[in-house]
């Protein structure tokens, strides 16, 4: 079942940037696409323990922060070495100007 | 006989070299010859995590499964022992021999190691493979006397890590400064107090004289006359490439297997790339340069294999390294002359980058150091600005509020 948590402001995020998003012991990365849409991974690195907010943002491309690792942040594919396990992804709405998270575990 | 595709050496850039030439499509025989026993690993977390906890294991980077889906002959515990150019073959330590389509050198480097009266010194230890990091980790636990041998990027990490096992630590380094190869100064001092704050003891300008190891341990003694003790003696004073078999091909060489942008050897049919080659670095106008990086070594690896290919892909990536010592982590993209004119710009109160500008104010090199991540994703886009050859403006790149994308849009 959806379990529905307030994560940020639709302003709270630049476009083509993201931020993390802490709930219950869980580290979330929150994303605005360059178009504005909302989407949301686990916010740890697959690889290394990397925290992917201190990551950049390159159109659909999330970028590790430690190895540089790449990740569909739309989708969660793994994009090639050294990173081969992909990234857990969550539904994301907004209501108003609030962006929520569901993060209920699959 | 045709040969199919045979890689010497399985570390970082031998493995992922293998790996890409299945993605590629190649459907010949891949032979990935390796002197360890082990599966292929990362070595970065040798220094830290994996010398951090005792049952920690190597961090693999394949596994059995993956080898087997993927037809790659990993041939472990064995070496190459010789090159015949004419025939295409490479001859094996156990005997055997194997014929080559193309044929990658990715050898490495290996540690220099220490002698004395001309003779190799007994005792030391070393880091550069898991056996070296168990050895270490079996003799370094609460109360040890360590010596460190080298304020390099290796020798620290082994210091921050040997801390945080409970060891006291001593780093002897002849330089001036610790990290004097790459790291400007400003950020170097931060390390060097950061490790003060952490009991490590840190002598700079400090040349040795005599070194003496024993059963009871270690002991340098230094040209001032001061006598340093320990239990053991770690020696991290640099890496020699492992060239031999390419000199005795008649290879071109000179530190580092030299190879062109496309790391093609001196033979077309032979390719070099990772820590034991040498070569031109795009982003400052092709001038020789051989890097002991992971990063270098996995981007080359792509670029070698595309090539063994047929293709004549140009290896064009900006040097990117990390360090990582207690909760500091330091990136540099580029490499950091000490003649370029340098402009810093502060993260909040404990991050900062610098950025090193040649005289015509391209960005020749970024710097940066912070907790964790705090400096990864400047440095990432100062990186790209490196490789646009931009001339971005200092004022601004001293600016904390000016976004160094937005310098990239333009």
């Amino acid at each position: 079942m959806a379990q529905w948590v307030q994560a940020c402001s639709v302003d709270d995020i630049e476009e083509e940037d993201l931020i993390r998003f802490d709930h219950g012991g869980r580290v979330f990365a929150i994303y605005k696409s360059p178009e504005g849409e909302f989407y949301a991974t686990n916010g740890i690195c697959t690889h290394e323990h990397a925290f992917l907010s201190d990551g950049l943002v390159m159109g659909e491309i999330i970028e590790c922060p430690k190895h540089n690792g790449r990740f569909n942040y739309k989708t969660g594919a793994a994009k090639g070495a050294p990173v081969c396990i992909n990234l857990a992804t969550f539904s994301v709405k907004v209501e108003g100007d609030a962006v929520f998270v569901d993060v209920a575990l699959p | 006989m045709n040969g199919g595709m045979v890689i010497l050496g399985a570390g970082e850039c031998g493995t992922r070299a293998a790996l890409a030439l299945r993605e590629m499509g190649y459907q010949g025989t891949i032979d990935l010859i390796g002197d360890e026993r082990y599966l292929p690993y990362e070595r970065p977390p040798l220094s830290k995590s994996v010398f951090g906890a005792n049952d920690a294991g190597a961090k693999f980077i394949t596994s059995v499964e993956q080898l087997t889906e993927t037809r790659i002959r990993h041939r472990s515990g064995i070496i190459a022992r010789s090159i015949d150019r004419q025939q295409k073959s490479v001859q094996l330590s156990d005997g055997s021999s194997l014929h080559y389509d193309k044929l990658l050198l990715a050898t490495g480097a290996r540690p220099r190691k220490l002698a004395q009266d001309g003779i190799e010194l007994a005792g030391l230890y070393y880091l550069r493979n898991m056996d070296d990091c168990v050895a270490l980790r079996e003799q370094t636990g609460p109360g040890t006397r360590l010596l460190v041998l080298g304020a390099g990027f290796l020798g620290l990490e082994i210091a921050a890590t040997a801390r945080a096992r409970g060891a006291s630590v001593t780093v002897v380094e002849a330089q001036p400064r610790i990290l004097m190869r790459g790291v400007p100064e400003p950020i170097a001092s931060v390390i060097a107090e950061r490790h003060r704050v952490e009991g490590v003891d840190i002598q700079c300008g400090s040349k040795v004289s005599r070194i003496e190891t024993g059963r009871g341990g270690a002991e340098i003694a230094l040209e001032d006359g001061r006598i340093l003790a320990g239990d053991l003696l770690v020696a991290s004073v640099g890496a020699i490439p492992n060239c031999e078999l390419a000199v005795a091909a008649r290879l071109a060489v000179n530190n580092g297997i030299l190879v062109d942008a496309h790391l093609t050897t001196s033979d077309r049919d032979i390719f070099a790339a990772g820590d034991c080659c040498a070569f031109p670095l795009a982003s400052q106008d092709g001038r020789i340069v051989r890097l002991e990086a992971w990063r270098n070594a996995a981007d080359q690896s792509a670029v070698a294999a595309a090539n063994m290919l047929g293709e004549s892909r140009v290896y064009g990536a900006v040097p990117w390294f990390w360090s990582d010592q207690y909760d500091l982590t330091l990136q540099v993209a580029g490499l950091a002359d000490p003649d370029l004119s340098m402009v810093r710009r502060d993260i909040g109160d404990s991050a900062f980058l610098l950025f090193h500008l040649d005289t015509s104010g391209r960005l020749i090199a970024a710097s940066g150091i912070g907790i964790g991540g705090a400096v990864a994703r400047d440095i990432r886009l100062a990186q790209m600005l490196i490789a646009r050859g931009a001339h971005p403006d200092p004022d601004e790149l001293a600016r904390p509020e000016a976004r160094l994308k937005a310098m990239l849009g333009r």
